[in-house]
C-alpha cells in the first residue's frame, strides 16, 4: 500500500462527502422543475446543514446516550460505506477488505441505530416510523442481495472493485441478466432511500412518514448529521449501481494515473447528474403507494432479481 | 375449384344476402361445391392421389373422404337453415342484415374447412383452421344475446388460445423438417415431404411438437379438458352452426390432429402419441357421458354427446392400426350424418316449443309427427342401436379395444351405457307425451334428416363394396 | 469484439428486455399502461427481428420486421387506445390474484419453458438459439395473464402478446416462417382483432361494463 493509493482513498470520500448533499440537491431541482415549480438553488442542502449546524441542541428530557449517539454512528457508518464502494478507482485500500456483504451489513447498523433512537424518546410517531422503516429494510435487504449476487455470479467474485473490474475487461454491453437486476436494483434505491413509491421525502404529514418520522426528535446539529448521513446513503447507492451495471469510467487497478483519476471525477459527476435527473422523473411520474403495498412493490424487486440469476443460469454464458 | 366455390358465394353472399332469395343461393352454392367434390372424388379414387398447385394442394384417400362428407353436410346444412332461419327472422330474433352476416359467413367457414383439408402445407393448415374459427365465432355470436356473446367470447379466447399453442407446434415442426429439408423451395412444412422424411425427423422435437399440436387443435376437436367452449358454442348459436360445428369442424381439427400423429409417430418410432390420443378420448368419453346426465338444454345435451363421440373416435385412431382406424373413419361419417340430423330436429322442436328448455318440450310427435320421430330415431342411431351405423362403429372399436387394450374396456362401456340412459331417459318425454305447441309457420326441411338416417341406417347393414375399400385405403393411410 | 459475438450478446439482452416487458405486463394493474408495454414489446421484437434479418441476411425477415413495426408497434395500440377511449376503460384491471404470487407462478413457469426448450435449444444452429426458451415463456407468460385477469381488454392484450411471443419463437427458432405462412398469421391476427374490436361494443351494449366476471351465466351447475 503506497502512499497514493491513500490519498486516492481519502480523496474519495472527502468527495463524497462533498457532494452528496449535492446530489440530493439536483434531484430536488430536477423535480421542482418537472412540477413546474420554481426550483429551490443547488446549495439549498449545504445552507440547511450549516444553518443547523449554527443552532442548538433541543433535547428531549429522558433522551438516552443512544440518543445522541446515533447521528454520529449513522454519519460514521455511511462514510465507511462511501469508503468501501469504488466510485472513482478500483485500487482502494478499504474497498479491498471489506466486500460488498459487508456493505449490506452496514447499512442494516445504521438502519438499527436509527430505529432504536426514534423508538427511544418513546413518541407515536418515532416508534410508528421504525416500525415501518424495519419492515421495508427487511424486505429490501434481501432483494439487494440478490441483485448482488447477479453481478457476483458475472465476475466471480464478492468484491466490488474486482466486479468493476471485470465488466469492464469483458464487454461493454449489458448482460441480460443484469438488465433484471437493474431494475430490481432501482426499485431497492427507491424503497432503501425514502422516496417516492414508498416514501415521499418531503411530506408534511407525519401519518405517512417513513423517514422523517423517525427524525422528527432531531434537532440541530444532530439533524444536520442525520441529514447528511441520508444523502450520503442515496449517493452510496448511486455509487453502487453505478459500479454494478455503468461501470465505464472507473479508473481501473494499473490506470490510474492523475488523468485517469480526474476523467473519473468527471465521468462520475455526469453520471450522477443523469441519474439524478432520472431519479426526479420517475419520482415525478409515480404515485406514492399504500404502505401496505409496499411489500408487494419489494417482493417485486426481489423476485425480479431472482429472474436475472434464473436468465444467468438458464442462458447459459 | 373446391375452394374457390364458398370463396365465391361467401362474396355473392355478403353482396346479396338480405335479398329474399339469399338462402336459395347459400343452398346453391353448396351444391356446386358438392358436385365439385364429387368429381375430385372420382377422379382421387381412379387416379389415386392428387397433387396440386406446386404442391400446395394435395389428396388422398384420407382427406378426400372427410371433404365429400364435409361438402354433403355442409349442403344439407344449407337446405335445413332456410326454412329455419326464416323462421327465426319472423320471431324477430335475427335482422336481414344479420342474415346477410350469416349466409356469407357461413359460405367462408366452409371455404376456410375445405382449405384446411386440401393443404398440403402444415403453416396454411393453420391459417385455416383459425380462420375457421374467425368465422364461426361470428355465427356464435349471431342473436347478440348475453349468452350468445358469452358463449362466443370463451369460445375465441379459449380457440385462440388453444390455436396459438398449435402454431407453435407448427413452428417446432419446421424447425425440425428446416434441419432436413432445407429452407429452400419451402418444402419443409408440406406434408407430403415430411412424411417421407419423417424418419429422419429429430423425435424429440417432434414429440413437444406434438403434445402442443394435440393441445391446440385437441382444443378444437373438444378433448376432455379443454372442452368448455363446445356446449356454450353449441348451444348459443343459431342451429344450422350448431350442426356444422359439430358435424364438420370437430373432424376437421381431428383430420389436423391426425396428420401430425402420423408425422410424429413415424419419427418418434413408439406408440407415445398414439396413448395420448387414447388417453385423451377416453377422458372426454367418459366425462362427456357423465355430463349428459345434468343437461336440461337440448342443444347442450347433444353437444356434450358430441364431445362423446369425438372422444371415442380419437381413442380409435390412437389404438391405430388397420381395423380401429377403419371403425374410427365410419365413425366419424355416421357421427357427422347423424348428429347433424339431430341438430336439425332439435332446432325445429326449440322452435316448436319455443325454449330450448327440454322441460319445455313435449309431446312433438303430436305436434309435428316427423320431428317427433326424426328426433327419435336420430337419438336411437347416435345411441348405437343395432340396426344404425353407429353401432357397427362402436361395435367395431369395442372388439379392437378389447382385444389389444383390454382394460380400456370398462371405461367405454361405462360411457356408452351411462349416455344411453341418460339421451334415452331425456328424448322420450319430449318426443312422445302431451303438448299443445302450435304448428311452426314453415314447414320444416326434414328432408335432409331422414337422408342422413338413412346413409346411417345402411351403412349399418351394408357398406359398399367401392366405399369399403376407400375406408380401407384410408385406414392403412394412417397406418400406426 | 468479432461482429456476430456482438450481435449474439445483442439478441439475448433483447430477449431478456423482453421477459422483462412481460413481467412488467403481469405487474401492471391499468389498462392503459398495458398498452403502452404492449407496444414497446412491439418495438424490442422489432429491433431484434431486425437484428437477426440483418446478421443472417435474409430478406424476408426484413418484411416480417415492417410488418411487426406497422402492425405491432403502430397500428394495434393506437387502436386499442382508442378503443378503450372511446368504451371510457382506462380504469384499473383488479387481478384475481395478488401480484407477487402471479409473478412466483410466473418464476415458475420460466424454469419450466427453459427446461422445455433446452432439447430444441441444443440442435439449433440459429445465432438467436439461446433464446427459445425465452420465447416459449413468454408465451406462458400471456397466457397466465389471460388467466388471471378479468377484464375483456386486457385479456386480449394477453392475446396478443402470446402472439409476440409466437413470433419471437419463429424468429429465434428458424429465423421466421415462409412468408406466406407469415402474412397469413398476420391477417388472421388483424381479423381476429377487429372481431375482438366489434365484440367490445357487443359486450358492453349488453353487460353494461368490460368486466367478464359477468359472464358467468353459462356453466355446469
Amino acid at each position: 500500500m503506497t502512499a497514493l493509493t491513500m490519498v486516492r482513498q481519502f480523496g474519495e470520500v472527502l468527495l463524497a462527502i462533498a457532494i452528496a448533499p449535492l446530489f440530493t440537491g439536483w434531484i430536488a431541482q430536477c423535480r421542482a422543475w418537472l412540477q413546474s415549480r420554481a426550483a429551490p438553488p443547488l446549495t439549498q442542502p449545504y445552507r440547511m446543514l450549516r444553518k443547523l449546524f449554527q443552532k442548538d441542541v433541543a433535547l428531549a428530557t429522558h433522551a438516552s446516550a443512544l440518543f445522541r449517539m446515533t447521528p454520529y454512528i449513522l454519519f460514521g457508518a455511511m462514510v465507511l460505506v462511501a469508503a468501501i464502494i469504488p466510485s472513482i478507482a478500483t485500487d482502494l485500500p478499504f474497498a479491498r477488505v471489506a466486500d460488498a456483504i459487508a456493505l449490506i451489513g452496514l447499512f442494516a447498523t445504521a438502519r438499527v441505530f436509527l430505529s432504536l433512537a426514534a423508538m427511544d424518546i418513546g413518541t407515536a410517531f418515532g416508534s410508528m416510523g421504525a416500525r415501518r422503516d424495519m419492515m421495508i429494510g427487511f424486505l429490501a435487504e434481501p432483494a439487494l442481495l440478490m441483485v448482488l449476487f447477479n453481478a457476483f455470479l458475472l465476475s466471480g467474485s464478492t468484491a466490488l472493485p474486482s466486479v468493476v473490474e471485470a465488466s469492464t475487461a469483458h464487454s461493454f454491453l449489458m448482460d441480460p441478466s443484469l438488465l433484471f437486476a437493474a431494475v430490481a436494483f432501482l426499485m431497492v434505491l427507491l424503497a432503501e432511500n425514502a422516496r417516492i413509491p414508498i416514501d415521499n421525502p418531503a411530506t408534511h404529514l407525519e401519518l405517512t412518514m417513513i423517514h422523517e418520522a423517525m427524525a422528527l426528535e432531531y434537532s440541530a446539529r444532530h439533524l444536520a448529521l442525520v441529514e447528511w448521513a441520508s444523502d450520503l446513503k442515496l449517493f452510496n447507492y448511486a455509487c453502487i449501481g453505478f459500479a454494478l451495471f455503468l461501470p465505464w469510467g472507473i479508473a481501473t487497478h494499473g490506470a490510474d494515473g492523475g488523468l485517469a483519476l480526474g476523467l473519473a471525477v468527471a465521468v462520475l459527476l455526469a453520471k450522477l447528474t443523469v441519474a439524478g435527473a432520472a431519479l426526479a422523473l420517475i419520482e415525478s411520474l409515480s404515485a406514492k403507494l399504500r404502505i401496505f403495498r409496499a411489500p408487494e412493490y419489494l417482493a417485486m424487486a426481489f423476485l425480479l432479481a431472482v429472474l436475472g440469476l434464473l436468465v444467468h443460469l438458464l442462458l447459459g454464458a | 375449384m373446391v375452394l374457390g366455390l364458398p370463396l365465391l358465394g361467401a362474396f355473392l353472399l355478403a353482396l346479396f344476402g338480405a335479398r329474399r332469395y339469399a338462402a336459395e343461393l347459400n343452398a346453391g352454392m353448396s351444391f356446386s361445391t358438392l358436385v365439385a367434390v364429387s368429381f375430385l372424388v372420382l377422379r382421387v379414387l381412379r387416379h389415386g392421389p392428387l397433387l396440386a398447385l406446386h404442391e400446395q394442394f394435395f389428396v388422398d384417400s384420407f382427406n378426400v373422404f372427410l371433404v365429400a362428407l364435409t361438402a354433403f353436410v355442409g349442403f344439407t346444412t344449407a337446405l335445413f337453415s332456410r326454412p329455419y332461419m326464416r323462421i327465426e327472422e319472423q320471431r324477430g330474433r335475427l335482422n336481414p342484415q344479420r342474415l346477410r352476416l350469416y349466409h356469407s359467413m357461413y359460405q367462408l367457414f366452409m371455404a376456410a374447412m375445405f382449405l384446411a383439408l386440401l393443404t398440403n402445407n402444415m403453416g396454411l393448415l393453420w391459417v385455416a383452421m383459425e380462420a375457421a374459427t374467425l368465422s364461426t365465432v361470428l355465427l356464435v355470436s349471431l342473436y347478440r344475446t348475453r349468452a350468445s356473446l358469452e358463449a362466443a367470447w370463451k369460445y375465441f379466447i379459449l380457440c385462440g388460445v388453444g390455436i396459438a399453442q398449435a402454431l407453435f407446434g407448427t413452428i417446432l415442426l419446421y424447425f425440425a423438417a428446416e434441419h432436413v429439408l432445407g429452407r429452400e423451395g419451402m418444402t419443409a412444412l408440406l406434408w407430403t415431404h415430411l412424411n417421407a422424411v419423417k424418419g429422419h425427423l429429430e423425435p424429440r422435437v417432434l414429440g413437444l411438437a406434438f403434445v402442443f399440436f394435440l393441445v391446440g387443435y385437441g382444443t378444437k376437436v373438444g378433448l376432455a379438458p379443454l372442452h368448455n367452449w363446445l356446449p356454450d358454442a353449441h348451444a348459443e348459436g343459431p342451429t344450422p352452426v350448431s350442426a356444422v360445428l359439430s358435424g364438420l369442424l370437430l373432424n376437421v381439427a381431428l383430420y389436423a390432429v391426425i396428420r401430425c400423429k402420423v408425422l410424429v409417430e413415424g419419427s418418434i418410432g413408439s406408440y407415445l402419441p398414439g396413448h395420448m390420443l387414447m388417453g385423451f378420448g377416453l377422458l372426454s368419453a367418459v366425462l362427456g357421458a357423465f355430463f349428459l346426465w345434468r343437461q336440461r338444454d337440448i342443444k347442450r345435451l347433444f353437444a356434450y354427446s358430441s364431445i362423446e363421440h369425438m372422444g371415442i373416435i380419437t381413442f380409435a385412431f390412437g389404438i391405430g392400426g388397420p381395423i380401429a382406424n377403419f371403425a374410427a373413419l365410419l365413425h366419424m361419417t355416421v357421427h357427422s350424418l347423424t348428429k347433424s340430423s339431430i341438430f336439425f330436429t332439435a332446432g325445429h322442436a326449440s322452435q316448436t316449443a319455443d325454449t330450448q328448455q327440454m322441460a319445455g318440450i313435449r309431446g312433438l310427435v303430436g305436434v309435428s309427427p316427423t320431428i317427433g320421430w326424426g328426433l327419435m330415431l336420430g337419438s336411437i342411431a347416435i345411441l348405437g342401436m343395432p340396426p344404425f351405423g353407429v353401432f357397427a362403429s362402436e361395435f367395431l372399436i369395442l372388439t379392437t379395444a378389447m382385444r389389444e387394450h383390454p382394460w380400456t374396456t370398462p371405461f367405454l362401456l361405462i360411457a356408452l351405457g351411462v349416455a344411453f340412459a341418460a339421451i334415452f331417459r331425456k328424448v322420450q318425454p319430449m318426443v312422445f307425451g302431451e303438448s299443445n305447441a302450435p304448428p311452426l309457420p314453415h314447414s320444416p326441411a326434414l328432408a335432409p334428416v331422414f337422408v342422413h338416417l338413412a346413409i346411417v341406417l345402411m351403412l349399418g347393414v351394408y357398406i359398399p363394396f367401392a366405399l369399403a375399400e376407400w375406408y380401407r385405403a384410408a385406414a392403412l393411410l394412417i397406418g400406426g | 469484439m468479432h461482429p456476430s459475438h456482438l450481435t449474439a450478446a445483442l439478441l439475448k439482452l433483447l430477449a431478456a428486455s423482453l421477459l422483462l416487458i412481460s413481467f412488467a405486463m403481469l405487474s401492471r394493474r391499468r389498462t392503459q399502461r398495458l398498452i403502452t408495454l404492449f407496444a414497446w414489446q412491439g418495438a424490442v421484437l422489432f429491433m431484434s427481428t431486425l437484428l437477426v434479418a440483418h446478421s443472417a441476411g435474409l430478406r424476408e425477415l426484413y418484411y416480417s420486421a415492417a410488418l411487426t413495426l406497422l402492425l405491432k408497434v403502430i397500428a394495434l395500440p393506437w387502436i386499442l387506445h382508442r378503443l378503450i377511449h372511446r368504451l371510457g376503460a382506462q380504469w384499473d384491471s383488479e387481478t384475481l390474484v395478488n401480484i407477487p404470487t402471479t409473478m412466483l407462478v410466473g418464476l415458475g413457469l420460466v424454469i419450466f419453458a427453459f427446461g422445455l426448450a433446452h432439447p430444441i435449444s441444443r440442435m439449433a444452429t440459429t445465432i438467436t438459439r439461446n433464446t427459445i426458451g425465452i420465447a416459449l415463456a413468454i408465451i406462458f407468460l400471456a397466457f397466465l395473464m389471460m388467466i388471471t385477469r378479468r377484464k375483456a381488454v386486457t385479456q386480449v392484450i394477453g392475446f396478443l402478446a402470446m402472439e409476440n411471443g409466437l413470433f419471437f419463437a419463429a424468429t429465434s427458432a428458424t429465423y421466421g416462417m415462409p412468408m406466406v405462412i407469415e402474412l397469413g398469421i398476420a391477417l388472421d391476427l388483424l381479423v381476429g382483432f377487429f372481431i375482438l374490436g366489434i365484440f367490445f361494443f357487443q359486450i358492453r351494449e349488453q353487460f353494461d361494463s368490460l368486466d367478464l366476471s359477468n359472464m358467468e351465466a353459462l356453466k355446469e351447475d
